[in-house]
């Protein structure tokens, strides 16, 4: 235990992040994400980093921008309304191909909504969010320890495909502590960037830019950021699939519900139900596969996605089960957050199990 | 002591008004599971709640990984004030154990089903010389209670949690959590 | 000896006084004819040369007319979402603090949309340098009001002249930067004739000199002109710049380094 210490999920993404190398934070306050932000802007200048307070989400996005075209890592931060904010320049970064990391600890929407943690993001996130034909790598993290872990992950995956990478969480994983092994700052992969901005010193402009005004060429470049989306699909799926090798009735779940609803597999085998849970750690990609193959699987009668919004993520679950069995759901919203036995009285419920 | 005594895992919430100390509380009781090699999950309840209204949180103590870290009926409750016993008191699993500050707490209905263990933390806080020792009262209290961890364990998380210019403040708190821990025996 | 044999002698012998900026690429400029976009172009690219910084300078682009602005500089180049180049920009020369980096901006980009950026940019110091060009119109989207489009002011979303009643009044931003602490150069120039362009040049080189001693935040307002927009011919146009514009925008500079300052080193 020695290496494990007790932190925030907030403070853990901050923490992970200067492991990985990332010394350029721009970010606008907004809860229930400020321990982030607070702890860089403590910690960046003994590191001599960059820790920028910016005068709004719109400015920091696009500082992001500027910052990770010269091919430094570097991050924002912010919750819900704050990630609407930034959305335009989450475009202009994917077209242009900028890699960066982008966090967003959701919270109970739409409009100010409330602070409470929230699961109301995920078409924002996983469907594009700003405008235009591009993809995030979106990860969802589910304790602490994969605040941090997956904190690494966003930064290698975003130099590896020059991709912005979002990762999104929630008020209670941000606020919530739990022990973490910080990552080994010797495993972080490094990455040329010959493209960045850095001044043409014995070579041609190097430009950062989303502008392709001939169409065939705006066509061009989709695609090719498609082919990578490809590439991303194909490598880089991540998930975990908990009691489904005999799993009757299987449910999906990410993030802070997981954790609900793996607490709630416990207590239905108690009671004698087959439940399972698959977790996407990856929303994009999204584990189309294994869910198909969960759905051809004899044993397997239904599936029931869980989540804190009234229903988004089932749209790919049904897209993945294809018809083949039933997809139910539950879900709360608006920042409330159910508790084990209640996702099992309503597992029951929706499939008359006693 | 014996620590095998305490089944885990164990779900506590810890509820007061916000100023009484009841994060910090949790987070002694989280660093001091963790040191002993355990899981553990502390979670807050956050927001403007937090400036002078009610605050509390969550903590689990466990042998295995860590499901849900919310929970609907926790075995311990460290409960500071009035209104904090009105709201959790309910929720509170049969046969569980409620620490209470009986200095603030009066005149509510106790449960019957579970046990009810009075201790009066300001009052003894006062005499130590600051109110604001009242959540190191409880968690000795809770310590002697659960035996969720040792009092060693404890000694170092307090030593972690504190920063370091209130680092002469030690002795003081690790006196109010004797205070405490003495008052189960 | 012919003519042409001649003539090709006695260009030999003589001195070369102009030039094309080295760092002002062979691409002809895209610009309406008349416009002055190109100038002042030139003009960047003549300081940038005469400053030896080329391997080190990073544009940024803005959008309006001047969104393809990395077409003509052989310099790094990242093209900015509406407005939000000074962000763009801050991010540039926090990443690389020994870059020289500057914006080159439209009033619509600037003094609307971008407000924020502009403000926050220039009183957290950046050290980065403004080119902003102040025609008093839109002009890549067929020439609407801008904010700094003068009283009266006939243009396709204010066609019966800008009325300050509805419309407001047209925004002097050199003046409202001037009282920021980070702002350490700051000036407003003129393209319309060949000795305001050559007072432009000057400015335009203190500005960049200002970024190079790392003190603060550079820019210089260039009030230009826009035929096609204003529906004018150059000699018009230019002559409508001198009687309208600059009577509101007066010429002046507003803030300038101290000798002491100024001498410093990066």
């Amino acid at each position: 235990m020695a290496n494990k210490v007790l932190m925030k999920g907030n403070e853990a993404i901050a923490e992970a992040a200067m492991i990985a190398g990332c010394r350029h934070y721009f970010g606008y306050p907004i809860t229930p994400q400020s321990e982030l932000p607070a702890y860089l802007a403590k910690h960046m200048p003994k590191r001599n980093g960059v820790f920028l307070q910016a005068e709004s989400e719109v400015a920091a996005i696009n500082m992001v921008y500027g910052s990770g075209g010269t091919g430094v890592r570097v991050m924002t931060s912010s919750s819900s309304p704050g990630i609407s904010l930034k959305q335009e320049g989450i475009s202009y970064i994917a077209c242009a191909e900028v890699p960066c990391l982008i966090v967003n600890v959701v919270r109970g929407g739409p409009g100010l909504g409330n602070i409470a943690p929230a699961q109301c993001d995920y078409f924002q996130a996983v469907k594009g969010g700003g405008h235009g034909d591009y993809k995030l790598v979106v990860l969802s993290p589910s304790s602490v320890q994969e605040m941090a872990d997956f904190t690494v992950l966003a930064f290698d995956l975003a130099d590896k495909y020059r991709t912005p990478v979002m990762l999104l969480s929630d008020g209670y994983l941000g606020q919530m502590m739990e022990p973490v092994e910080m990552p080994d700052a010797s495993n972080i992969k490094k990455y040329d960037k010959p493209w960045a901005t850095t001044g043409a010193v014995g070579r041609h402009q190097n430009l950062i830019s989303s502008i392709h005004l001939v169409p065939e060429d705006m066509e061009k470049h989709i695609h090719h950021l498609y082919e990578k989306y490809a590439e991303i699909e194909k490598n880089e799926l991540i998930y975990e699939e908990y009691q489904c090798a005999d799993a009757e009735y299987v449910m999906v779940a990410y993030g802070i519900t997981a954790r609900i609803c793996k607490t709630a597999c416990v207590m239905a085998r108690e009671q004698g139900i087959k439940l399972g849970l698959l977790r996407p750690k990856t929303l994009w990609p999204f584990p189309k596969q294994p869910l198909a193959k969960l759905a051809g699987s004899k044993n397997v009668k239904g599936f029931i996605a869980v989540e804190l919004s009234t229903g988004q993520m089932i749209e790919d679950v049904k897209l993945s089960v294809n018809g083949v069995k039933p997809v139910e759901f539950f879900g709360r919203t608006g920042g409330v957050v159910p508790s084990p036995n209640e996702v099992l009285l309503n597992v029951k419920k929706l499939f008359s199990l006693k | 002591m014996n620590k095998n005594e305490c089944k885990f895992p164990l779900n506590l919430v810890i509820a007061g008004f916000g100023g009484q100390g009841v994060l910090l509380a949790g987070k002694l009781i989280a660093e001091a599971g963790l040191h002993e090699g355990r899981e553990v999950s502390w979670i807050p309840s956050y927001g403007p709640e937090m400036r002078g209204g009610t605050a509390n949180c969550t903590v689990i103590i466990s042998d295995s990984e860590i499901g849900s870290p919310v929970v609907e009926n926790p075995d311990v409750l460290v409960i500071m004030n009035r209104p904090s016993m009105d709201k959790f008191l309910p929720s509170l699993k049969k046969d569980g154990v409620c620490i209470y500050n009986k200095s603030l707490i009066e005149g509510f209905k106790p449960r019957s089903d579970v046990k009810m263990v009075a201790v009066p933390a300001s009052d003894l806080a006062v005499q130590m010389g600051s109110t604001k020792l009242l959540n190191m009262v409880l968690v000795g209290s809770f310590m002697a209670n659960s035996k969720a961890f040792s009092e060693a364990s404890l000694a170092y998380a307090l030593k972690k949690s504190i920063s370091a210019k209130h680092q002469d403040l030690i002795p003081l708190n690790e006196k109010a959590i004797d205070e405490g821990a003495k008052f189960i025996a | 000896m012919n003519d042409k044999e001649k003539l090709l002698e006695e260009v030999k012998t003589m001195k070369k006084v102009a030039s094309r900026p080295k760092c002002l690429t062979d691409r002809v400029f895209h610009y309406c004819p008349g416009c002055t976009h190109g100038v002042v172009h030139r003009l960047v690219a003549e300081t940038i040369d005469e400053l030896g910084i080329q391997e080190k300078t990073i544009g940024v682009a803005p959008v309006g007319c001047s969104v393809f602005a990395y077409w003509y500089f052989d310099t790094d180049f990242s093209q900015a979402a509406h407005g939000r180049a000074p962000a763009v920009a801050t991010g540039i020369k926090r990443s690389v603090p020994g870059s020289v980096v500057f914006t080159y901006q439209g009033d619509g980009d600037l003094a609307a949309i971008g407000t924020a950026e502009i403000i926050h940019a220039a009183n957290r110091g950046e050290k980065i340098t403004v080119i902003f060009i102040n025609n008093a119109i839109y002009g890549m989207t067929g020439g609407q009001m801008a904010p700094t489009s003068l009283i009266n002011q006939k243009t396709q979303t204010s066609p019966y002249g800008r009325d300050s009643e509805t419309m407001g009044y047209p925004i002097r931003v050199s003046e409202m930067l001037s009282g920021l602490e980070g702002v350490k150069y700051l000036s407003r120039v003129a393209v319309d004739t060949p000795a305001n362009i050559i007072k432009a040049k000057a400015a335009i080189k203190k500005a960049f000199e200002t970024q190079l001693t790392g003190t603060g935040f550079s820019m210089v307002e260039v009030l230009s002109i826009c035929p096609t927009d204003w529906g004018l011919n150059v000699a018009d146009s230019k002559k409508w710049l001198k009687e309208n514009m600059i009577p509101y925008y007066p010429l002046q500079e507003f803030k300038a380094p101290k000798a002491e300052e100024a001498k410093g080193g990066e």
